[in-house]
């Protein structure tokens, strides 16, 4: 079988932070996926869309200026109303962790902030993914 | 032969330490030698490397007393929710001692869109203040003296924009733009490199750089034009060579570009800044600061024919690293902030902002902000270093680390102008690739745990849920749609669309100054997003070259 | 409704989804292909290909965006190389296309090679017939041209546009490649900087030496994709090599040729894994391997013996 784990590594916002991004990005490509980059200021229209197009089995956002609450939850809910109902949507940046269980009532199935290894990343979503 | 003997007794010690680590083996992995020496800065000319402070190649320092006389500037950056609350923070922070400011403007005004656009949603406010029009500058700076402060402004893509505002604001006040202070960092090319908030392609970009730096050469001669910045190339992941070395390859640029415009080198280049991150690694950051201002003379004098010693000096803010932060045991942070704070004072900086504790978790409460402020306070008064200038001069580590970090810098200066100059290697990606490296190397080390960070990947404790943090409340949104609906009703909309289109025209000229144009649009109240939008239609938008 | 009727009913989420069928080889892989065959054959297939760095996405971003000013709708198949090491892909032509994310008659969709050889040609010739049979009218195949399986994939396209880009210093080796002789138009991005004009002559001196093209001697065209520069002239000489290969019968032959050599990579594929996994799960692999080792028979009497048996 030739099947891989596909990942959309999106930005959504403004904030033009992407070391994080990349990082992860890579690290995920080491692990043998295949990882989609969107690249900065990603509306959530233009995530749902790309993750619809590249059919991945994972959206992963970053995001560090704050407006995650806003967003990431707009992003989980046009995905789910596109038909992609298995999609795992992590998210990670500078979020407080009051924050976090809203975002996983919301759908968000992990949040990863700052300081997280990458493997975490990479075993959660092997554990996961659907 | 002195060195011989040196020699010598060097190879009977590395023999016998080596024998001795054996059994008791060294930490591995150490960036720097074990031991420093004579033979590690052969040919160290101390009139030629270091001279005087305040004297070419500045080795040692800008200022000829450096902090006998006045300490660096205590600048915390700040910045939130609407102009109203930001201008009590600004207010809190002067009364507390701060001498000067440093504002934070949030993301949508920093790539020029106003609050009541649909891309804004989610960012008004977050990571600064929201402006949209003179309206929201005004009530910024309400009760603030703009001839007796000094303001730096993080603002870039659209700086030409805020600081019209500011001289128009200054006006308002009965301050002439003669008597401002401050800086606007101004700086596009680290915003493609590495920071993400840029608007216009680089061409149009470098234009409104220089016609800013023509303009305040003449009208507003005491402002910093630019703030040449490494900061967030580090923030980034570079290393602290990559740091200053893509810097001044930028600040090459500039100057290029305001030469080609035909200005003077001499006219301008004295009010070209730089700013610095001060990282955890404190001796190698002096070194930096060191070799910093090493190579820009020598850029300066040797590269461009400057004449003015104004000209020769890389003067420099600095800010702690935010990326060294941890979440992880935030009260941690506040001892490394004071060993940046250290590195910083120790490297010469002329200002200094420090972060606070709880910044890796969300914006910094007035709590932690006092104590980011006092530990600045603490190295001042308290702790000796800022009593000698350069104290770390002639130690052998730090004069061979120094000799290091120049060498690495001209390496990288020579690699980008082969390529064409910083545009050019921004533009292949060049410099993002040797910064993307860099990061992911660090991380790796750190997940190897060949790089410790402590309560990260060692010493880790199960951690409480922090409490208090600030949190930007969620009506600032609509706050300031209103209050820009507002202006918009009152101002005098035939004259906003008068100079509108006076801009749009000025913008297809490029022989025009578009600084006096963007003044008389933000006087009649045309918002950010307005003037900016007017110069999207005219530059078209940069496309980022993205390489993983 | 199944996922083949959703698809042509113009759902975007089927059409994605059969694409992954495919890639994956899923069990109903050949039962979507199978049900869209009658539906294929209808879009213009342009294989866009080059060395990396050439700025072939960006190219075909503005190819795309003029063909949709002309309401004509648009698939694109991006192929990336795998990494051998991880089997992981950073698939990153996606990202200098973001601004047709939204437009509802583009679809793109990014591919690794997954280090499969003869595999990979297909599955992307396959994702090109499903976007073709959810109406797509112009069908892009971008990849680099490095390898021959690359050449492969643009075997799909019914014009190949090679871009090439002065100052990489490997403008002879791209072209000796093998790349020549697969550019129908010849792209020269980048062509503001120095030396676009020396690989143009090299070029052009190159193309005239090749004698099989006396029909259409490939046109070079000068780009710098970044700035939109010579996208509308570059799509004129695509518009003209359409015009010629209908007038010429060319695109019938090329395409009746394409039917074929599908044909028959379909035949082998399915042939070669019928008698590979007959032998092989029955021990017959092994007893062969044996018994040549030993030198009791030789490799050909082993085929001719095994073809006998499964032609009878």
């Amino acid at each position: 079988m030739e099947k891989r784990i596909r990942v959309l590594v999106a930005k959504p916002g403004l904030d033009g932070h992407d070391r994080g991004a990349k990082v992860v990005a890579r690290a995920l490509r080491d692990a043998g996926f295949e990882v989609i980059y969107t690249g900065l200021r990603q509306t959530p229209e233009q995530i749902t869309e790309a993750a619809l197009q590249e059919d991945v089995n994972v959206v992963a956002m970053s995001l560090l200026s704050g407006a995650h609450n806003t967003l990431f939850p707009k992003v989980v809910k046009m995905i789910r109303d596109k038909g992609m109902k298995d999609t795992l949507i992590i998210g990670g940046g500078v979020i407080p962790d009051a924050d976090i269980p809203g975002l996983k009532d919301a759908g968000v199935s992990a949040v990863f902030t700052p300081g997280t290894p990458t493997g975490s990343i990479i075993d959660f979503i092997k554990t996961n993914v659907k | 032969m002195a060195n011989e003997s040196l020699k010598a007794k060097m190879a009977e010690y590395t023999a016998k330490v080596e024998k001795a680590a054996a059994k008791n083996p060294e930490r591995q992995n150490l960036a720097h030698n074990r031991l420093y020496t004579p033979l590690d800065i052969e040919g160290f000319d101390y009139e030629r490397d270091l001279g005087f402070p305040g004297e070419y190649p500045f080795t040692r320092g800008v200022q000829p007393t450096m902090y006998r006389g006045r300490f660096w500037t205590m600048r915390m950056y700040a910045g939130f929710s609407t102009a109203e609350e930001s201008n009590k923070r600004y207010r809190y922070l002067l009364e507390s001692g701060g001498t000067g400011l440093s504002c934070a403007f949030d993301l949508p005004t920093q790539i020029g869109y106003d609050s009541d656009d649909a891309i804004a949603e989610g960012e008004i406010g977050k990571v600064g203040v929201a402006i949209d029009t003179l309206k929201d500058m005004e009530i910024l700076f309400d009760q603030i003296d703009l001839g007796k402060v000094s303001t730096s402004m993080t603002i870039n893509a659209p700086a030409a924009v805020l600081l019209a505002m500011y001289i128009a604001v200054a006006e308002k006040q009965g301050v002439p733009a003669d008597k401002l202070n401050g800086t606007i960092q101004n700086d596009i090319l680290k915003e493609y490199a590495a920071r993400g908030t840029y608007i216009f392609p680089p061409k149009p970009s470098m234009r409104l750089i220089t016609n800013i730096f023509e303009y305040c050469s003449k009208h507003v001669p005491q402002w910093n034009t630019i703030s040449i910045s490494g900061y967030h190339i580090r923030e980034a992941g570079s290393t602290a060579s990559q740091e200053i070395a893509f810097t001044i390859a930028d600040g090459i640029a500039y100057v290029d570009a305001a030469i080609k415009a035909g200005l003077n080198v001499d006219d301008f280049a004295g009010r070209l800044s730089f700013f610095w991150n001060a990282h955890n690694n404190v001796l190698e950051e002096v070194a930096k600061f060191r070799a910093s201002r090493r190579v820009w003379a020598k850029v300066m004098k040797e590269r461009f024919g400057a004449q003015s010693p104004k000209s020769w000096m890389l003067r420099v803010h600095t800010q702690t690293a935010g990326s060294m932060l941890t979440a992880q045991q935030p009260d941690n942070n506040i001892v490394r902030v004071a060993l940046q704070t250290a590195a910083a004072v120790m490297g010469g900086t002329q200002s200094l902002h420090t972060n606070s504790k709880d910044e890796a978790l969300a914006l910094p409460t007035e709590d932690s902000v006092r104590i980011a402020l006092r530990t600045q306070q603490i190295v001042a008064y308290e702790s000796g270093l800022a009593d000698v200038v350069d104290p770390l001069g002639g130690s052998y580590y730090v004069e061979a680390l120094t000799d290091k970090i120049e060498k690495e810098c001209w390496d990288y200066i020579k690699k980008i102008d082969d390529l064409g100059g910083a545009v050019a290697a921004i533009e292949k990606g060049y410099i993002q690739k040797e910064i993307q490296e860099s990061a992911y190397r660090w991380q790796m080390d750190v997940e190897s745990k060949q790089r410790i960070i402590v309560g990260v990947n060692q010493f880790q404790i199960k951690e409480k849920t922090p409490e208090g943090l600030l949190r930007v409340d969620a009506a600032v949104g609509e706050f300031q749609k209103n209050k820009l609906a507002k202006v918009k009703a009152e101002r005098d909309n035939a004259a906003v669309k008068a100079k509108l289109a006076a801009l749009e025209e000025a913008c297809k000229d490029e022989s025009k100054n578009l600084m006096p144009v963007i003044l008389d649009a933000v006087k009649v109240y045309a918002s950010l997003g307005e003037i900016c939008g007017v110069m999207r239609k005219v530059f078209g938008e940069y496309e980022a070259h993205v390489s993983l | 409704m199944d996922i083949v009727a959703e698809l042509l009913a113009g759902s975007r989420l089927a059409l994605s989804r059969a694409i992954t069928a495919v890639e994956n080889e899923y069990e109903n892989a050949t039962a979507i292909m199978q049900k869209l065959y009658p539906h294929t054959g209808r879009a213009h297939v342009i294989g866009i290909t080059g060395p990396p760095g050439a700025g072939k996405s960006t190219l075909t971003d503005k190819l795309a965006k003029i063909y949709r000013r002309q309401g004509k709708t648009i698939g694109i198949v991006a192929v990336d190389p795998t990494s051998p090491f991880s089997g992981g892909a950073i698939l990153g032509d996606r990202i200098r296309m973001n601004e047709l994310t939204l437009d509802e008659g583009v679809f793109i969709r990014s591919m690794g090679t997954r280090g499969s050889l003869g595999g990979l040609s297909r599955k992307t010739a396959d994702a090109v017939k499903i976007m073709d049979a959810a109406g797509k009218d112009i069908i892009f195949i971008e990849t680099v041209g490095v390898g021959q399986s690359e050449v492969d994939i643009v075997k799909a396209a019914d014009t190949t546009v090679v871009v090439l880009v002065p100052g990489l210093g490997d403008d002879i080796q791209a072209i000796k490649a093998g790349i020549l002789e697969i550019g129908d138009v010849f792209a020269i991005n980048k062509a503001d900087r120095e030396g676009a004009e020396r690989l143009k002559a090299e070029l052009d001196m190159m193309l005239d030496l090749d004698q099989v093209k006396a029909e259409w001697r490939p046109p070079i065209n000068q780009t710098v994709a970044s700035q939109g520069t010579g996208i509308e002239e570059l799509i004129a000489t695509i518009d003209g090599h359409i015009d010629y290969l209908a007038a010429s019968g060319e695109l019938a032959r090329r395409r009746t040729a394409r039917t074929r050599s599908e044909l028959i990579a379909l035949i082998e594929e399915h042939i070669n894994r019928h008698v590979l996994k007959q032998i092989s799960s029955s021990g017959q692999l092994d007893e062969m391997v044996a018994s040549l080792e030993k030198r009791q028979e030789d490799p050909y009497a082993i085929v001719t013996r095994l073809l006998a048996a499964f032609l009878r």
